[in-house]
Parts: C-alpha cells; sequence; structure tokens
C-alpha cells in the first residue's frame, strides 16, 4: 500500500518505529498533491517548504527517540476558513483574497503542539456557504470518483483531499451539514462534534450558534484520534463547553451489545433514494447481527429544520460578515468617491453571489418589523427541534439515518435555484440545530459507483458512542478501504 | 404661553477596569495610535470576545448605587451598523436584557428634593477613534482603534429633568456616585464620561411629550447647561414663531453658544439588534448581588447625612467635605484625633482647601496629614498658640509638611499667656501711646482696638488674646 | 409552489433597503432576480407560520452555559505593523479610509 493511502494510526507507528521518516511521507503527499490536484481542485494554497521544514522539525523529535505524540510528522489539510498564523486564510472568498492572519486558531495551535505538518488549506464554498464547493470564489472542486460532479460542501476540498488522497486526514467546519455532507459524498469519514467541544477560536465565523470543527478522516480511529487533539474547553470562546475529556478512542472496539438505535421515519420519506434506503438496511442489519436493536421514531419538526437553518444562519452570517469592509484589512475596491461606495463597491465586489444572497436574507429577517416573524420564530421552532431529540435520546442511545438522499449531483446542477441548493442539507442541518454530534462513515457505493453515507447521531456529548457503533460498523465493512 | 422642557440623558462613562471589554489589551496607553489592539479588538475574521469579569462588577455596583434592579439573567447583544471606527461591522452593547434598570437618583433642586428615575444601566464596548484634518480638498480620514473595546458603562435616564439646572445637578450626583464607587474617572473634558441629551418642550400642564432634539458634544457640566439652555430657548422661539420641531441629532458648538443641526443624510437607523450568540448569558444569583453590596462604599447621600448627624455639622458643611469621598476620609481621619468638629471643619473649608486649590493640588496629596492638622487644631485648643498664629503655622505646615509642635517650637510662636510679661507689654504701649490712652479716658473707649494691636505687634501676634483683653481693660481703669 | 411560478414576498424597494443596509452595491439587473431568490426562500420559510411557538422559548445557545468571564489582566497587544499588516490603506500607524463627513 503506497504511504499516501494509509491512515494516522498506520502512519503513526511508521514514524515512532522509524520505518519512514516525516520529510519522505510529507514529499509523497506533495508530489501526490502536484500529480492529482490539477483535476481535482481540493487545495486553494499548498505550503511546500513550510510542510517540509515541519516534517523535518518532526523527524527530529522522533530521532532524539521523545515520546512522540500520535499527529507528530503526519500530514494533514487544513480547510481554508481556519486562522492559521502567517499563512494566507482565505475562505475561498475575493474579500479576503489577501488576508494573513496573525494568530492561530485553537485547534491549529492544538494541532502545532502536536508537531503535526500542514500541507495546505483546503477549498470551500465562499465563507462555509453552500453545499457543492462551487461557491468557492477560487475554483470548484471535483468529486474524486466521478470528476463530473461535485464533492460535497462546504468542506468539498478538505473531503476530496483526503479521498483523493492528497492528504491523510483533514479538519473542515460544520455548520449545516459541511463536513458531514461532502464526506458521504467522498467516500470517508466526517464527524460533527457537540457544539462547545471544540474551540471556534480562530475559525471564521459563518453562523456563530451552529459553526463547528471536525475532522474528515480515512476510518474512524483516526477522527478518533484527532478529536483527541482537538477537542478540549478554550478561554477563548465562551461558548466553549468545561466539560472533562474522555479518551474518544476509549470504547473504540468494545461490543455494542444492548444499545438501542433509532431510525426516524422523517428521514426516510418517499424522496429516499433506493439505493440509499438499502444502504441503510444494510447497516441496520449488521448493527443488529453485532446485538444493537433497532426502532422507527419520529423526530416530527424535521420538516421545519432547514426553514429554521436558513433564518438563523443568514442572520448571524449577515451579522458575522459586516467586518469585511474594506478598512482593516482585505479587499478594499479601486473605484469609489467617498465612504459609502467604498463599503458597497468592496463587498459587492469581494462577495460571491450565494454570500450576497445569505447576507441579504439575513439582514432582512434582522430588520425592523421582522425580527419577531423571523428570527424569533425561528429560535422557538429551534427549541422544539431540539426538544423532539431530547425525548428520542431518553430512550434511545443513537439514531441511524442517512447523511445524503442521494449520492453526489454534477457540477452545475443545482447552481440555478438557490432553495434546492438548500434541500442538499436536509439529513445534517437537524444536528447543527440540536448542538449534536454526528458522524458520516462510508455505507456502500450507487450503482454508478458514487459513496453513499450513513449518519449515526447521539445525546451532547456522546462522541464516544458515536465513534464506538460506527467503528463496529466499519469493521464489518470495506467501503472505507476503497479508492477513486 | 409657557413651555416645561423635558430632559432625558443618556450617560456614557468609560469603566477603570486595567484590560478591555472583550480583550486582554490594556486600557492605559501610550499616544501611539494602533498600539493597543489585538486580533479580538481589532474584530479580525475568526476572534471571539470574552467578558471582563470586573466590567460587569462595575456595573452591577453603579446600578446597586443608582437604586436598580440588576436583571438576573442579562445577555449581550449586537447592534449592526457600519462606520470605520466599528471594526466588526456590530457593537457588542446590551438590549433587551439589560444589566439593570429601574432605579432612581434623589437630587436637591432649589431646595426641593427630587427623584430622577433611571431606565436602565447597560454595559457595551467604545468604538475606536476618527481623525480628520479640516481642509476641503482633504479626502481622507484617519482610523485609531487604540479605544475600540474600553468598557463603556451606558446610563439612561428617564425624561425626568425638566431644567438645564436640574440636568447640570443630575450629571453631577452621578459622577460624584461613579468616583465614590471608584468605577469611572469620571473627566468629561476628556471624554471618560460623555453624556447626550433628548430634549423637548411642551406647555406647562400637558401630558403628551413633544418632539425631541439629540443634544451632543456636551463636554463639560457647565457645557451641558448652556447647551441645554440654548437648546430650550431655541425650540420655545421656533414654537412662538408658528414653527414646529423636528427630530434630528444637533451638535452643541461651544465657541459660538449655539446648537446645530447635523443635518446630515443620517438614513434612518435599522440596527438589527439580536443576542450576541458569542457570549453566554451573565447570570446574576442573589448571593453575588448581596457580595458586591457588601464593598459598596457609602454613598455620598449617606455621608452626608451621617455626618451632619453625627459631627454635628451644618448641611452645607456635610455638603463640601462629602464632595468627594477622599475629602470626606480626610475629615474623618481627623475626626478621630480632634472632636471639635465644626472647628476642624471651618479649618479644612477654609485653610486647607484653599491651599489645595491655589496649588491646584488633590486631597489624595495634601502635604498636611489629617495627624499634624488636628495636632495643630489641639494647639489651639489648648491655647498654646493663637488661632492668628495658626495660620501662620497652618502655612508653613503646607508648605514643610514639618509638625505644628515643631514649627511652634523653631520659631518661638507659643502663645504668651503669662500675666507679668504681658503686662510688661502693656506698659510699654500706654508709656509709648499717650494720646490714645487720654482719648479712652475721654470716653472714646473704642480706641481699645488699638493699643490690643500694638500690644499684639510688640509680643509678634503671641500674646493670648483673652488674658491681653482684660488685663488691658484693668490697666486702662488703673490709669485714672 | 413551482419554480417558474412569481413571488412578490419581497419588493424591489425592499430589495434597495436591503442592499443598502448590508452596504452591498447592486446593479439593476440584478435586482428582479434578487427579489426572485429571497421570495421563494421567503416563501419556503413561510411554513414555520405552521407552528404554534405562542409558549416556546427561543433558543440562543445551545448549552446551558453562563458566566463565562475573563479576569480583568492586561496582556500584550500586537504590534502596530502587525496590526496594520493587512490594511488595504494605511498611512504611518493609522488606517486610512474616505473622508467620513462629521
Amino acid at each position: 500500500m503506497e504511504l499516501y493511502q494509509q491512515t494516522i494510526h498506520q502512519l503513526h507507528s511508521l514514524l515512532k518505529s522509524k520505518k519512514i521518516s516525516s520529510v519522505e511521507l510529507t514529499k509523497a503527499f506533495l508530489q501526490r498533491i502536484s500529480e492529482q490536484d490539477s483535476r481535482i481542485g481540493a487545495y486553494i494554497s499548498v505550503t511546500g517548504d513550510t510542510a517540509l521544514h515541519q516534517a523535518a522539525q518532526a523527524d527530529k523529535l522522533i530521532a532524539h527517540g521523545n515520546d512522540i505524540s500520535i499527529l507528530t510528522g503526519i500530514p494533514l489539510a487544513i480547510k481554508d476558513n481556519m486562522c492559521t498564523k502567517g499563512l494566507k486564510t482565505t475562505c475561498a472568498s475575493r474579500i479576503l483574497g489577501d488576508f494573513t492572519p496573525p494568530y492561530d486558531a485553537t485547534a491549529i495551535e492544538k494541532l502545532k503542539q502536536q508537531h503535526y505538518v500542514l500541507l495546505g488549506k483546503t477549498n470551500m464554498d465562499e465563507f462555509a456557504m453552500g453545499s457543492s464547493t462551487e461557491n468557492s470564489g477560487v475554483r470548484p472542486t471535483h468529486n474524486p470518483w466521478d470528476l463530473n460532479r461535485v464533492p460535497g460542501g462546504s468542506s468539498g476540498g478538505s473531503a476530496a483531499a483526503v479521498a483523493s488522497q492528497q492528504a491523510v486526514a483533514a479538519l473542515g467546519s460544520d455548520t449545516g451539514g459541511s463536513i458531514r455532507q461532502p464526506a458521504a459524498c467522498c467516500g470517508v469519514v466526517g464527524l460533527k462534534p457537540t457544539y462547545g467541544l471544540i474551540s471556534r477560536y480562530g475559525l471564521v465565523a459563518f453562523a456563530s450558534s451552529l459553526d463547528q470543527i471536525g475532522p474528515i478522516t480515512r476510518d474512524v480511529r483516526d477522527a478518533a484520534l484527532l478529536l483527541n487533539v482537538i477537542a478540549g474547553h478554550d478561554h477563548r470562546d465562551s461558548t466553549s463547553a468545561p466539560q472533562s475529556l474522555p479518551d474518544f478512542t476509549a470504547k473504540l472496539g468494545k461490543p455494542i451489545e444492548g444499545l438501542k438505535i433509532g431510525l426516524p421515519r422523517e428521514y426516510f420519506s418517499a424522496g429516499l433514494g433506493q439505493e440509499v434506503a438499502a444502504g441503510i438496511d444494510n447497516a441496520r442489519n449488521i448493527l443488529e447481527k453485532l446485538g444493537a436493536s433497532f426502532a422507527e421514531v419520529s423526530l416530527p419538526h424535521t420538516e421545519y429544520g432547514i426553514a429554521t437553518y436558513y433564518i438563523l444562519a443568514t442572520a448571524e452570517a449577515s451579522s458575522n460578515l459586516a467586518r469585511y469592509d474594506g478598512v482593516k484589512y482585505g479587499y478594499r475596491h479601486q473605484d469609489y468617491d467617498n465612504l459609502l461606495q467604498m463599503y458597497e463597491n468592496s463587498r459587492a465586489a469581494g462577495f460571491g453571489d450565494e454570500v450576497k444572497r445569505r447576507i441579504m436574507l439575513g439582514t432582512y429577517v434582522l430588520s425592523s418589523g421582522y425580527y419577531d416573524a423571523y428570527y424569533l420564530k425561528a429560535q422557538k421552532v429551534r427549541s422544539l427541534i431540539i426538544r423532539d431529540f431530547e425525548e428520542l435520546f431518553a430512550e434511545y442511545d443513537l439514531l441511524l439515518t442517512p447523511t445524503i438522499p442521494a449520492p453526489a449531483f454534477k457540477l452545475g446542477e443545482r447552481t440555478a435555484d438557490p432553495l434546492t441548493m438548500y434541500l442538499s442539507d436536509i439529513f445534517t442541518i437537524s444536528a447543527n440545530l440540536a448542538g449534536l454530534p454526528a458522524i458520516s462513515v462510508p455505507s456502500g457505493f450507487s450503482s454508478s459507483k458514487l459513496p453513499l453515507g450513513l449518519q449515526l447521531m447521539g445525546p451532547p456529548f456522546s462522541e464516544t458512542k458515536i465513534l464506538q457503533v460506527a467503528h463496529a460498523f466499519e469493521q464489518e465493512t470495506d467501503y472505507h478501504l476503497q479508492h477513486p | 404661553m409657557t413651555y416645561e422642557p423635558v430632559i432625558g440623558l443618556e450617560i456614557h462613562a468609560q469603566l477603570t477596569t486595567q484590560s478591555k471589554m472583550f480583550c486582554g489589551c490594556s486600557t492605559k496607553f501610550e499616544q501611539a495610535p494602533n498600539s493597543s489592539i489585538c486580533p479580538v479588538c481589532l474584530g479580525l475574521p475568526g476572534v471571539l470576545p470574552v467578558v471582563n469579569k470586573k466590567a460587569v462588577e462595575y456595573g452591577m455596583l453603579t446600578a446597586l448605587a443608582l437604586n436598580c434592579r440588576i436583571v438576573p439573567h442579562n445577555i449581550f447583544a449586537r447592534k449592526n451598523y457600519f462606520y470605520p471606527d466599528l471594526p466588526k461591522g456590530y457593537q457588542v452593547s446590551q438590549y433587551e436584557q439589560p444589566l439593570a434598570q429601574k432605579g432612581f437618583v434623589q437630587l436637591e433642586i432649589n431646595g426641593r428634593s427630587q427623584r430622577i428615575g433611571i431606565n436602565r444601566v447597560h454595559l457595551e464596548e467604545d468604538a475606536g477613534k476618527l481623525l480628520h484634518q479640516n481642509s476641503k480638498d482633504n479626502k481622507v480620514s484617519w482610523v485609531d482603534f487604540n479605544r475600540t473595546g474600553i468598557p463603556l458603562m451606558e446610563i439612561v435616564s428617564e425624561p425626568d429633568i425638566f431644567s438645564a439646572e436640574a440636568a447640570k445637578a443630575f450629571m453631577v450626583k452621578l459622577r460624584d456616585i461613579m468616583a465614590y464607587i471608584g468605577v469611572c474617572d469620571c473627566n468629561m473634558e476628556e471624554g471618560s464620561l460623555r453624556c447626550d441629551a433628548n430634549v423637548s418642550i411642551r406647555r406647562v400642564g400637558e401630558k403628551e411629550l413633544g418632539v425631541k432634539a439629540e443634544v451632543k458634544n456636551m463636554n463639560s457640566f457647565r457645557f451641558l447647561q448652556r447647551a441645554l439652555e440654548y437648546e430650550i430657548e431655541r425650540q420655545v422661539a421656533e414654537l412662538e414663531a408658528g414653527g414646529r420641531i423636528i427630530q434630528e441629532t444637533r451638535l452643541w458648538d461651544e465657541a459660538k453658544g449655539i446648537t446645530v443641526s447635523m443635518r446630515s443624510k443620517e438614513e434612518a437607523h435599522d440596527y438589527r439588534y439580536f443576542p450576541e450568540p458569542d457570549l453566554v448569558p451573565v447570570m446574576v444569583e442573589e448571593g453575588w448581588v448581596e457580595r458586591l453590596s457588601k464593598t459598596l462604599p457609602e454613598l455620598p447621600d449617606e455621608k452626608r447625612t451621617r455626618f451632619i448627624s453625627q459631627y454635628q455639622l451644618p448641611a452645607y458643611d456635610a455638603g463640601v467635605l462629602t464632595s468627594s469621598r477622599e475629602l470626606a476620609d480626610y475629615f474623618e481621619n481627623c475626626a478621630k484625633l480632634f472632636a471639635e468638629y465644626k472647628m476642624l471643619s471651618n479649618w479644612i473649608m477654609g485653610e486647607l482647601l484653599r491651599e489645595l486649590k491655589q496649588q491646584g493640588v488633590d486631597i489624595k496629596r495634601c502635604p498636611v496629614n489629617p495627624e499634624n492638622l488636628a495636632n495643630m487644631l489641639k494647639l489651639i485648643q489648648q491655647g498654646v498658640i493663637s488661632g492668628k498664629i495658626a495660620k501662620q503655622v497652618f502655612e508653613e505646615m503646607y508648605r514643610t509638611g514639618a509638625t505644628a509642635q515643631d514649627i511652634v517650637k523653631a520659631k518661638g510662636l507659643e502663645q504668651i499667656t503669662d500675666t507679668q510679661q504681658i503686662l510688661s507689654i502693656i506698659d510699654q504701649v500706654i508709656q509709648q501711646n499717650p494720646d490714645s490712652v487720654a482719648a479712652y479716658k475721654a470716653g472714646k473707649t473704642r480706641i481699645i482696638g488699638f493699643l490690643i494691636g500694638q500690644v499684639m505687634q510688640l509680643s509678634r501676634g503671641k500674646a493670648n488674646p483673652q488674658v491681653l483683653n482684660k488685663l488691658l481693660a484693668d490697666r486702662l481703669k488703673d490709669q485714672k | 409552489m413551482s419554480q417558474e411560478e412569481k413571488s412578490n414576498k419581497i419588493s424591489i424597494e425592499e430589495v434597495d433597503y436591503i442592499a443598502r443596509l448590508s452596504r452591498l452595491k447592486m446593479k439593476p439587473a440584478d435586482k428582479p432576480v434578487m427579489q426572485q431568490q429571497l421570495s421563494r426562500i421567503l416563501d419556503y420559510i413561510e411554513k414555520l407560520n405552521k407552528l404554534d411557538t405562542e409558549n416556546v422559548a427561543p433558543t440562543t445557545h445551545i448549552l446551558p452555559l453562563g458566566n463565562v468571564f475573563r479576569e480583568d489582566e492586561a496582556k500584550a497587544s500586537l504590534s502596530p505593523e502587525a496590526a496594520l499588516e493587512n490594511a488595504p490603506d494605511k498611512e504611518g500607524s493609522f488606517f486610512r479610509v474616505p473622508r467620513v463627513i462629521e
């Protein structure tokens, strides 16, 4: 097996036993990127020399016989909405095209403390707004399984990078499904942790009450290992959970016997593709054999998720994106006679269409006279959605659903109609609204050999259990071992 | 037709914390622009705010002093608008569910006590500073974000103020209270205390409020009163002339002594307030309020009342002595050592404050410490020095910091009470002034004052006046 | 509602107003498109009105956190050079903007 096809835990033992060096490994990936990425478009920037320098540092630590940590010398890709000190962080937006942060996001700091290697910053829908990575201000990313199809989004670059073996693993961010949906589309593992588990400090905000950073990996163990590193309370993020951390790998391989898993009927409605439904049936059979029990359950407010989400997320975004005004950093249009024109022209030219649409929608729902009808209403419906989950989790350990209603769609297929695009997130949005942890793992392939994904959701801070069940399923299947 | 003004004030007070409202940047920055900013207060992509606990407690202390109800579950909100001095495109403030609501301040206006309601007290962050050059062809402004994120406390009064004088008195009261608690420098000239006023007028007896104008840029207590007096007159004149008041913002122009309409094409504000998702609620349980209440110092009014009863001081004296916490402390430290309070008060209000004022020195740095002042007063009381000599001693104490005893000893200023010694001087004076003595005998008894003066002069002011008066009168009688 | 059906949930004037509030310059030709797209999304959002939320408390935060504070300690700031590094227009240690009329 090629170096670039292996997992974090496999490469870690190779590094630790000095069978390979980090420089060697990093070079293999840089080589792979130079061969592959012109057709995939997973990266916005590739670090090259910086990566090799980090790798050499890691090799020194390994040579000195230090007790190296799991990520030492491991090359990772980072979504380009996480601030990396001294390295451009663009959010795939023209408005941040030249922005170099003077600080590291907390998650990046934690990776650095482990002496990871940063391969580059990955492509995304501009400001993480989208479900296909077609809204990138740089270029679209292509699905490694079928270049005519989208990789999903918004963390499409991260998912495609891992799937096309241009990184061992990657970090993405998930506001309405932006880790899980592309992970499913690209046939890799994607975990959105409980809101508050990973610090948002340094993650360029899209929708503050929904955003979470999470890992995109080749297998479930890698997701747990990455989570072990990046999770934890951060005094710089007031919404960060003060919980003490478990070892997220602790339950991997432990029997799942006796676990109760719900199948919410709203996720299996008429519109669901047959192959997708078959994939979930298959997963149910496998997990039942392992001793889990299943029951059909209901999340009655599921159908209101997308409407709720698009009010709350756009409202927060309209405010979060007000700072891009051409004053302190970022793009400023050359053509203006006064302050108002400077603002209006810079923002009109600096943002792409989808971002502008969401800023407009978010501004509208917060504007005078509409707050109660839209924003407040959505906050209340959010409470109802949370209540649905709370009631189920009083009785069930986890919920099993598809991640995506159908395999990755074709580039350009949904760009004409924003609402159709929004509906791509139908299965993933609720976990963000309720702040719950959810994972997508490969659950098979469509007849046209496109990956499908299943989603496991649990109550807040149930990552260990989610990972345990996902891992149990993965051990019984080989979907995650297949490459495009 | 008679009109009455209705005024409501919005006060912004910079809190004297070490660090900013939501980040660790120092609030004490040098003049260098953009030297006290960090990713958080500069609003870089990805940053998050964390609330300064001291700022919350300063706000709560003030709210308690203003008799407000602390809102048990208060939250921050975003106020959205674009301006180059506002790095995030929104100001983190409090909107619904502010820190505290519904308080009041008791004022004395023209001898009448009046209660002015406090609508709310909330916390927010300050904006940066814009610099302009006043030339027509200049096309740029400069931005300095040092001030961005300094904690501000906004205090909003009810429209309970009915004269410019009362508005000023209200501001002075707030200043005194905040200075007592030590939460604000309260310097209007330097902008650590700012005030905007909503002013309207209505016919006397009417219930409904008139259209209001917002007056800004009043950078001192005096300007506040003058600006409001002008604005009230302007509105009355406008209505009398058959015009109408328009809702607008007006700036006080101190040089011209008028308020001027901003007349900008300012669009209708639509701030799109919503709860700040990056900050969690401030939850105030009883225990916290109780703990804070205990740290609340005695406030000006309470202290004044206590001074009147405890030290039997006239209201005026009590008012002066409690005008600042430090002065009141000074008085009380003296009072522990010297129990003739009115005499003490006279000396502090007279000699001491005059010296301090002349030298421009704060009471905190007064060169005469309470022990020294008390000891000097004791010397007067014991008859060691006369009141007149004491003034001389005091000046010397103020200049050198020496004790009264040392000064009196070194300069030989002890009062002469010895009868023989005084008599010998009296005899000398009688001898030297036969004409005056004759005049006295002839019935012009008031000339005795001149003779006393002569004795005093010869004794270099040290003769005990009571002894001298008696001895001289007796001597003159003997002279028959 | 079918995709072709026109909706006037939001007017062109409102599009103008929102664009101005958002500081987004819009070409006249883009306004009707924006109007249609926003209207369609708002029509979809209408479905929330089927729910009675009279007695439901709004959710702002997922986690029941409160009183997250920092101690009042001053920390080092950025150097003015670092602070101004990304500025599109600067002069000395100042950010520079088109003249603000006051």
